[in-house]
């Protein structure tokens, strides 16, 4: 049985827009059981000490992604992160990194969204088929080809962990990229050249600088690292190749 | 009115902030010691295009300790870029299939500090032969 | 959302870093002990390994010639390449100044190390 007189105290990085010009640490005191999250320990915050401290979260299980935070400076999902593996020490709190602070702990994501949107993150058919002619079929093999980036949850960690974004904000970035590269990867696909003029830019996979930070930070083993660094392979084949295939080809 | 006003966070020592960063940091500054030395190795080569005289004194400035201390600085730095760069491996190469069988992570690593000594040995053997 | 994306000439500079990388992880740290440490201080190898008519004649020789040029160059560009990236990560923009400095010296180092090995003849 856990000790119920536990006490663990919580900094967190507040911001209000309406009021504050720059972000401040707050410090709680938060009494807790061995099986809570550092989610819960901030819901008990909202609860019992200052019911304006704003967060998103939505499953509490590791699977919608909404409830990343920097954690002592690390990105971690405060839903799997609990509070007994931190006593007696400190935790911080910290809205995740890189991106703007809406409020508290809550980013702005729209970003995030619009290179999402950009990567064609769907598949585009190979070939088109009625209905009548069947289903497309797939291997095992082909299966285990994109099933990896396929578990991709959009939490952002990977943003939070890559310097690279946090130098530029415009580099479509570690997620984006593991799904797009998702996409490339599977057999009934075949807009990889559609997706190549995105990979080959200026914003595209040439800006990582392999840290690889993201791969270690990603809760669901993405390795979105190694995603981008096959696309800097297939943008440098791209780049010389180009000038070999027929014109009016893209 | 919206009340929006997003706070965007300096970058400035972002890669004090995490053991990680720390590492990176330090296996990207082995760029300086491959530099150094690819700076050395041309200023050797000018010095042999310039006859005799100039290499043997490019030759002997290579005895003084300052020397041998800077090439043992350079020998570290070139020993952790080796290491740092096998480590990185399985993250900066596509996957690796033998036998229809993906390489694991380390399968990988291993390899490429195979390669590395035998890489080592290739030019002790080379060296060995010219001389 | 369609943008007007500028293709990224990075191909380039980063086949000539990882090929650097890849011979400077392979070849750097047998190389550095050798020319800057054994030959000097006169271990393991006989003392004229890198006399002037043994130097000479490996520049001169093809393969020599080839093994030269190729350490310096890649060596140059796959180290002025990670400097390029680190010089924005502490706040040097990555802009015409930095990439004419660093990618400047590999090519100004390239050249001059062909030109020299050009002039010794074969």
């Amino acid at each position: 049985m856990s000790d119920p007189g536990k006490i663990i105290e919580i900094e967190v990085l507040r911001y209000n827009p309406e009021n504050d010009e720059a972000p401040h640490s707050t410090v709680y005191k938060v009494p807790f059981t061995d099986d809570m999250s550092v989610l819960q320990g901030v819901q008990y915050i909202k609860d019992n000490f200052d019911g304006s401290l704003t967060f998103r979260w939505s499953c509490r299980m590791a699977i919608c992604g909404s409830c990343g935070m920097m954690i002592n400076g690390v990105p971690k999902l405060s839903c799997e992160t609990f509070l007994r593996d931190y006593y007696p020490n400190r935790i911080s709190l910290e809205a995740l990194a890189h991106f703007p602070i809406e409020k508290d702990l809550v980013v702005d994501w729209s970003g995030f969204m619009e290179k999402l949107e950009s990567v064609h993150p769907y598949i585009i058919p190979k070939e088109k088929r009625s209905p009548e002619e069947g289903e497309y079929l797939q291997t095992p093999e082909q299966f285990g080809e994109y099933i990896r980036y396929a578990a991709c949850i959009n939490c952002t960690l990977c943003y939070s962990a890559c310097p690279q974004f946090g130098l530029d904000p415009d580099f479509i970035g570690p997620g984006a990229l593991a799904i797009l590269h998702r996409y490339n990867m599977d057999s009934r696909d075949g807009g990889a050249t559609r997706r190549m003029e995105l990979v080959a830019s200026e914003e595209g996979v040439f800006t990582c600088s392999a840290a690889a930070y993201c791969s270690e930070v990603c809760p669901k083993h993405v390795d979105p690292a190694n995603a981008v660094n096959i696309n800097k392979i297939n943008a440098s084949k791209d780049y010389f190749l180009r000038f070999l295939r027929p014109k009016g080809e893209s | 009115m919206s009340k929006r006003r997003p706070y965007i966070r300096p970058m400035d020592g972002w890669w004090k902030k995490n053991p990680f960063f720390i590492e990176y940091v330090i296996h990207e500054s082995t760029a300086f010691f491959v530099l150094a030395y690819a700076l050395t190795l041309l200023v050797g080569l000018v010095r042999l295009g310039q006859g005799e005289t100039a290499w043997s004194a490019w030759l002997a400035s290579l005895k003084t300790p300052l020397a041998i201390v800077f090439h043992v600085c350079l020998l570290a730095g070139a020993v952790y870029h080796a290491f740092s760069w096998f480590k990185l491996m399985p993250v900066t190469l596509p996957p690796v299939r033998i036998g229809g069988r993906k390489l694991r992570a380390d399968e990988i690593v291993t390899g490429g500090f195979v390669a590395a000594v035998a890489g080592a040995a290739f030019i002790y053997l080379l060296v060995w032969g010219l001389a | 959302m369609t943008k007007n994306r500028k293709r990224s000439n990075a191909p380039v500079f980063w086949l000539l870093f990882g090929a650097g990388g890849m011979l400077a992880a392979l070849t750097g740290p047998m190389l550095i002990f050798i020319t800057g440490i054994a030959i000097p201080l006169g271990l393991l190898f006989p003392e004229d390994t890198m006399s002037y008519p043994k130097m000479l004649g490996f520049a001169q020789n093809f393969f020599g010639k080839g093994f030269i040029f190729v350490i310096i160059a890649l060596f140059l560009w796959h180290s002025v390449h990670r400097i390029f990236h680190s010089l924005h990560e502490f706040g040097i923009p990555a802009g015409p100044t930095s990439k004419l400095v660093c990618y400047g010296t590999a090519l100004a180092g390239t050249l001059v190390s062909a030109f020299v090995l050009f002039r010794m003849g074969f």
